[in-house]
């Protein structure tokens, strides 16, 4: 109930902040929203030192469409996206990825690049980053550098980032006309992690044939996983019913779920199945076909 | 241990400073003050909401935050609800609809609540469960507290206008 002590530390700018991170070493934390961070603090099952605020760090927090990207600050809180005209718009799919996190209180001081940035692959906007194909600006010790999000989930709890890096921006590489999105997840209740969801981003040709292919799975492994192989099936194949359920029948096969207190294995791929199809059904319809 | 640090918080209107170590959460920086435990701990793992408050303007669990995060910020609570001792409309939704029974989550689901009121003046039964999807209720079954607020948004509507000390 009663976290560890710490040191608490509020830098004004990234660069004293990955200063700070740096000084203290493995001991010191990012506390961005800290959604995660802090009920895990209060299960002492994280003790960090020093936790470093970035909360007051200024220009951090916004969405615009900008030299080919749609662009996300790191501090832009989940509610931001879920309120946005421009993501309702033109990226529904991350509107749909948004409103299934937690509640309302939490989404509004989570942040997207935190449910990124700690590598839960329950975590929703993973699976629907790599649908987008996004890629994660960072500023570090070293640095600033972008991170293709395909490289960017190693395993549990571990993404690319380095001690004293800090995700200042996602990045979406702007949607092409025919574009269309989806994000379906089951729940066992409101606010639960999912017990599997799936992200589709398709963008068809003007003979109605997929152009382009995105497909990610949420909470079926170690990391969030791309379908690839249901992507590739897609590709310049029309994306009516028969084929849309032989991409879900592969996605679901893609899929490496574990039995666990939310369904065993072959109901949570049953599930990936089920909700693929939904997914790209979506789509397709928000794609205009 | 961490030194402890000076913060200053606006509550229910009203200058407050405290001297809190870091990990002081904000529920127990706000239950500290005399007259305010209306805010409490349901859980622990950030789900029933039963801590809600608005902090600048914005529904946060006050259990999932650090007091010193709150540092410079502007507090609604419960107690901040009632206005020269008459109930906010959304009290008097809870009391005539019996929203209510335990009273445990009833902080959390006013303050969440009022922040969907604030939005949404004229919320569906939809967006009003949606809109207190961060609060659980063991008692109620929800029903009337989806009543209750349905009972605050005509009283609202019909134009009775509530004006609170706090002001964002």
């Amino acid at each position: 109930m009663i976290p560890a002590a710490f040191e608490y530390l509020r830098p004004k700018t990234i660069t004293e902040a990955i200063g700070m991170l740096l000084q203290r070493g493995e001991d010191a934390k990012i506390l961005s929203g800290g959604q995660s961070l802090i009920p895990m603090m209060k299960f002492r099952l994280a003790r960090p030192a020093y936790l470093v605020d970035i909360n007051w760090i200024s220009g951090l927090s916004y969405i615009r469409e900008d030299g080919g990207y749609l662009k996300i600050g790191g501090l832009t809180r989940e509610a931001d996206l879920e309120a946005s005209p421009l993501i309702h718009a033109k990226y529904p799919i991350l509107a749909d990825t948004s409103r299934v996190i937690a509640d309302p209180q939490i989404r509004n001081m989570a942040t997207v690049a935190g449910n990124l940035a700690h590598g839960d692959p329950a975590n929703d906007h993973p699976a629907t980053m790599l649908a987008l194909r996004a890629e994660i600006v960072t500023e570090g010790p070293q640095g600033g550098r972008v991170i293709p999000i395909d490289d960017f989930f190693i395993t549990l709890f571990t993404t690319r980032l380095e001690h004293g890096e800090i995700v200042t921006e996602i990045r979406i590489p702007e949607l092409p006309p025919g574009s269309g999105g989806a994000y379906f997840k089951l729940e066992r209740k409101v606010g639960d992690f999912a017990t599997a969801a799936v992200a589709a981003q398709l963008t068809l040709d003007d003979a109605g044939a997929c152009a382009g292919a995105g497909i990610g799975l949420t909470n079926v492994g170690a990391t969030p996983i791309r379908a690839a192989r249901a992507e590739a099936f897609l590709r310049g194949k029309i994306p009516d019913a028969n084929n849309i359920a032989e991409a879900a029948r592969l996605a679901a096969s893609e899929a490496q779920p574990g039995s666990d207190l939310r369904g065993p294995e072959e109901y949570k791929r049953g599930l990936v199945k089920e909700l693929a199809r939904r997914a790209l059904t979506r789509a397709c319809e928000r794609a205009g076909m | 241990m961490a030194a402890k640090q000076l913060v200053h918080i606006k509550v229910n209107g009203r200058e407050r400073e405290a001297m809190v170590e870091p990990r002081m959460l904000l529920v127990h920086l706000i239950r500290s003050f005399p007259g305010l435990t209306g805010t409490h701990i349901g859980c622990d793992t950030s789900h029933c909401g039963a801590c809600t408050v608005v902090l600048n303007g914005k529904t946060v669990k006050s259990c999932t935050m650090f007091a010193v995060q709150a540092d410079g910020g502007e507090l609604l609570t419960v107690e901040g609800l009632m206005k020269d001792g008459a109930l906010h409309p959304l009290q008097e939704g809870f009391k005539q609809e019996h929203g209510l029974q335990c009273g445990y989550c009833t902080p959390g689901m006013l303050m969440s609540s009022y922040a969907l009121l604030e939005k949404n003046p004229s919320p569906s039964e939809e967006e009003i469960r949606w809109g207190i999807s961060g609060n659980l209720c063991r008692c109620t079954g929800y029903q009337n507290i989806v009543k209750a607020v349905q009972f605050a948004a005509a009283k609202l509507a019909e134009g009775e206008k509530h004006e609170l000390s706090h002001v964002s």
